[in-house]
């Protein structure tokens, strides 16, 4: 029984993990109705300026991580610019695929500034189990992903404000329910979206300095956002608490079902588990656990 | 739309034109080099190295030698971001750029090599798989077109275990011991298999596989697993992000690192310096030796770097997969020199280099006078034996440098031959070869 909760501790924070990177994704859909394909490498563009510009500067933590806000500020303005103003107004699977290019383009231009090299990123937290749980119930418990799960509490709270609480965040809703609409009452649409390319951009450098701070960052890193999308048909696209819920059911089940099925199934399930129980939840709740449900007039 | 048809027409007459001042170069008397490699993507971390090393190597002997007995060398790269899909379609691309072929393709990769399996025979072009690839290729009376130089997996396999053994008091010592193979779940991790289910069985452990999906940056189930079993060693058959995540995710759980051992694909610095203070202790094989003290080595950063400043990342030269890639840029380099013995002092095509190879005899001495020193053991190929010696070398991560924790060493060579002759004579029964050697 010991070891079944080990598994089940252990995939919920694993969760947690996944819902760091979620929330970039919830971000942008939220505000623009979009599935931001190019998240994942965001996360290693983040990742990859926080290590390049320490090593190059030998700045302080604080003051590297400034900077990168500042260049995924930069960033998310330029993508409002050059990418996502020419399509206001076009379909949605227009603007998808802008986000596919956007992908391929932000990975090459990471590894062209930074180069390819594996960089370790040293947040002064070593990923070992807590001493005194390991004492005294001889359980397993990663200090660094107890780290994990306060950070993507806090970025709940703060994300949950900002949306519900300011004008901005208002504003954001309105923009994703209709572009017109929202053009029309007055909402500087371009303005939004810049500012929720920015916010998604400083959600990425946080998934990123965790994800990089485990494995070394490197271009696996944009493998992370493969985690998050099962994370998101079950939680639901628009929902920040739902990244969180989704994360915690994902990585909980999936580790339960490499532990314990995986053995019976030639093991290394875990790759596809997460998929098959997002596609059986969208069977009966498309709109997953916590995603608004959307009446279309015919 | 006008702008458009000349923009396409532009591109359209710039690219024949490329590709025409290349063949112009090969016209030209070189020895064109085609070199399938991957220096982005998910494994472009340990591609840069390795091909890195490769190109520095040309680079050194066009500069230093004036080519290889006088024929200068040429070469060109594609990007194959390690996808088989991708290393076919350069190799198609490469095969074709040269009347004399790509010299020999080192794909670099157990998927492309797969791939390349049935085609390379067919167009004559010689596949070296240094460390790689399919492991039976080794007998060349039934892949006369692939050299699993050096060393193959199996042979790698076997010296861990014998590694082990000798940790846990010699030949007898694994009885009753457990160990656990994690291995990437893929082609290259399925290889060491059978050997060790064989090893298993005739030492007497108990042996738990446990494969890690593609591209393995997360374990936490795997680990978990392993804390369950509680082996007495764990061997780590990954590449790429999966093997820091490994030594990461060992510390995780509590599991010594001193007790893990890696294979020659998880034993580089980017390894070891991804997972940080975590990999203090972890051994792993090696088909080379790293560092700086090797002259060829010297040479590259005196005349590659330092005087015609054409190198690439500085800070690779001398780590674990740079030294290997200048390793097997040698091997073809010295397969052409072999063949020009023969078949005289000019552009050598994939027939002779494949004579070449199945005649390569690099001894400790010539290894010396090539500046290799003992970076390598040394190595001589046949017909009957595309591989080589068949030795490996352990290493220990200190926390900053590998550190040698044993001498040139060989595993079961008796077992991995036999498996070997069963395995190419199964595949030669499939695919209809009567297996024998061609000749030059």
């Amino acid at each position: 029984m010991q070891f079944f909760f080990e598994v089940l501790i252990g995939g919920l924070l694993a969760g947690v993990m996944y819902s760091l990177v979620a929330l970039g994704f919830v971000l942008i859909y939220k505000a623009s109705g979009v599935f931001n394909f190019a998240q994942g490498s965001m996360v290693f563009f983040a990742a990859l300026t926080y290590v390049g510009l320490q090593e190059k500067f030998g700045l302080p933590g604080w003051a590297v991580f400034g900077l990168t806000l500042a260049v995924m500020v930069v960033l998310g303005i330029a993508i409002e610019r050059v990418v996502l103003r020419p399509l206001v107004n076009q379909p949605q699977i227009t603007l998808f695929m802008a986000t596919i290019g956007l992908a391929f383009f932000i990975e090459g231009l990471a590894q062209v500034i930074w180069g390819t090299q594996v960089r370790r990123l040293d947040l002064g937290l070593q990923d070992e189990p807590i001493a005194m749980l390991m004492d005294r119930f001889n359980m397993l418990v990663s200090k660094f992903d107890v780290v994990a799960a306060v950070v993507a509490g806090l970025l709940v709270a703060v994300l949950a404000v900002f949306f519900n609480r300011t004008r901005i965040g208002r504003a954001l809703r309105a923009v994703a329910d209709d572009h017109q609409a929202a053009l029309a009452v007055g909402i500087p649409l371009k303005q939004i979206w810049a500012i929720v390319w920015s916010v998604a951009g400083f959600v990425a450098l946080v998934a990123g300095l965790m994800w990089g701070a485990r494995n070394g960052v490197q271009f696996a890193l944009t493998f992370v956002a493969l985690k998050a999308l099962p994370v998101l048909i079950l939680g639901g696209f628009e929902s920040v608490l739902g990244a969180i819920v989704g994360g915690l059911i994902i990585g909980a089940s999936e580790k339960l079902a490499e532990v314990y099925l995986g053995p019976h199934l030639g093991g290394g399930i875990e790759g596809w588990f997460a998929y098959v129980m997002a596609l059986l939840f969208l069977l009966v709740r498309p709109e997953g656990l916590f995603g608004e449900k959307h009446i279309d007039r015919v | 739309m006008a702008w458009k048809k000349t923009a396409l027409a532009w591109i359209a007459g710039l690219t024949l034109a490329a590709g025409s001042l290349t063949a112009v170069a090969q016209q030209a008397g070189t020895q064109f080099v085609g070199i399938t490699g991957y220096r982005v993507g998910p494994y472009g971390a340990n591609g840069a190295a390795f091909f890195g090393g490769f190109t520095d190597y040309l680079q050194l002997v066009n500069a230093r030698d004036g080519g290889i007995n006088g024929v200068k060398l040429s070469w060109e790269e594609c990007e194959t971001e390690y996808n088989t899909a991708k290393g076919v379609e350069c190799y198609e691309r490469l095969k074709a750029r040269a009347d004399t072929g790509p010299t020999a393709i080192h794909p670099m990769s157990t998927g492309i090599t797969y791939a390349l399996l049935d085609k390379a025979p067919a167009d004559q072009v010689p596949l070296i798989t240094f460390g790689y690839g399919r492991t039976d290729a080794t007998d060349g009376r039934v892949f006369p077109w692939v050299f699993p130089l050096m060393s193959n997996y199996w042979d790698a396999a076997t010296a861990i275990i014998k590694f082990i053994a000798d940790k846990e008091g010699g030949e007898g010592g694994l009885k009753g011991k457990k160990i656990v193979l994690l291995y990437h779940d893929s082609a290259y991790g399925k290889e060491p298999h059978a050997v060790l289910e064989a090893e298993a069985k005739r030492r007497g452990f108990d042996l738990e596989m446990i494969p890690v999906p593609h591209p393995g940056n997360e374990q936490q189930s795997q680990w978990l697993q392993i804390r369950r079993i509680r082996p007495d060693w764990v061997i780590l058959w990954g590449w790429g992000v999966m093997n820091a995540t490994a030594i990461q995710t060992a510390q995780k759980v509590g599991f010594p690192r001193d007790r893990m051992v890696g294979n020659w694909w998880a034993g580089s610095e980017i390894d070891t310096e991804a997972a940080g203070p975590a990999a203090k202790g972890y051994y792993a094989a090696s088909l080379n030796l790293a560092g700086k003290k090797f002259p060829v080595v010297q040479d590259i950063e005196k005349i590659v770097y330092g005087k015609l400043n054409v190198g690439g990342d500085p800070k690779l030269i001398g780590t674990v997969l740079w030294n290997r890639g200048v390793a097997a840029a040698m091997f073809t380099l010295e397969a052409v020199r072999t063949a020009q013995a023969k078949y005289g002092k000019k552009p050598m095509n994939g027939a002779q280099v494949r004579w070449g190879l199945e005649h390569l005899d690099l001894s400790a001495k010539r290894l010396q006078k090539l500046g290799f020193g003992a970076m390598l053991p040394p190595i001589k190929v046949s017909c009957e034996n595309h591989g080589g010696s068949g030795e490996v070398r352990f290493q220990q991560w200190d926390g900053s440098a590998w550190q040698a924790a044993s001498d040139w060493m060989k595993g079961d060579s008796a077992l991995v031959h036999r498996m070997i002759e069963e395995s190419a004579a199964k595949y030669a029964a499939e695919k209809g070869i009567k297996p024998a050697c061609l000749g030059g």
